[in-house]
């Protein structure tokens, strides 16, 4: 049954991605300013909205763990996470080639771009903490408190923008207030987030299958070693 | 004009080779991870067959 869904997402995605860039290198025109390389924004702001929804997810599964101390809350956690920061890595790298040619920097020290790469530093030393320490109840307890760090880092990154004014642009998207692009151009943003979250979907429930997998090795371990 | 575009081609190539590689280490682990429930399947199997000598 998990096959046929994980199948059938990565189907449904490829199906809505080829279709969305059909429509961005075809229909949506070159931006007067920027030229081609704007479309990179179709990939890299659906990127960071996958990546954010899957942190608070993961946040919400870890404080879950906290509530009923039941395991599988932490590993449904740590799978979500572990995808999300694979897009958390698409939006700094397609943000940076995107910089290289309207900044002429591969990175600049700004209020958003630090406080996302101190996003991301926080979740690589989640995943790493997880394999330093061996005790379940205990890693778990620790990722909740670096899975809640890593949240409110989040919303320094989502603020950012308003707080400060520096080299990253402004809210540009109408549901931020930004008002900054013509309605035929900021669909396909949206458009591609749905394959994006259904392609994050079917990684996190392979992913999921791993810790099961896990599970059952750890266990027959200990059996085995009952005799 | 073509150097933005071929910037453009470098983000969408680097997008989803991150998502290829994140993708192939998932399968390989995967893989390892059946290779061990094999293991230590045939672990139980020896050892309840050494409990029931």
């Amino acid at each position: 049954m998990r096959t046929k869904l994980i199948v059938g997402l990565c189907v449904l995605a490829c199906l809505t991605l080829a279709w969305n860039i059909r429509t961005i290198f075809l229909h949506v025109p070159d931006e007067a300013n920027q030229g081609a390389i704007f479309r990179i924004l179709y990939f890299h702001v659906p990127s960071a909205m996958t990546s954010f929804t899957g942190f608070f997810v993961a946040m919400g599964f870890s404080l879950m763990y906290l509530v009923k101390k039941d395991l599988r809350y932490d590993s449904i956690a740590a799978s979500i996470t572990e995808v999300s920061l694979a897009f958390a890595t698409i939006t700094l790298v397609t943000g940076s080639i995107w910089g290289r040619i309207i900044w002429g920097v591969w990175w600049a020290w700004d209020a958003r771009l630090t406080s996302y790469f101190i996003c991301i530093l926080i979740y690589s030393g989640y995943l790493m903490l997880r394999r330093a320490v061996d005790e379940p109840n205990q890693r778990a307890r620790f990722s909740t408190v670096l899975s809640v760090l890593g949240c409110v880092d989040i919303t320094i990154v989502w603020k950012s923008i308003e707080w400060f004014r520096t080299q990253h642009p402004g809210p540009v998207l109408s549901v931020r207030n930004g008002g900054g692009m013509a309605p035929g151009m900021e669909a396909p943003v949206y458009i591609n987030l749905i394959p994006l979250l259904m392609l994050s979907l079917a990684l996190i429930l392979i992913r999921m299958r791993q810790e099961d997998l896990r599970h059952e090795v750890d266990s027959l371990r200990r059996y085995a070693h009952s005799f | 004009m073509e150097r933005n575009f071929l910037y453009l081609c470098y983000g969408l190539i680097a997008a989803w080779l991150i998502i290829f590689i994140y993708v192939v280490s998932l399968a390989l682990r995967e893989r390892s991870l059946r290779q061990e429930l094999d293991r230590v399947k045939k672990l139980v199997e020896d050892s309840e067959h050494e409990a029931r000598r």
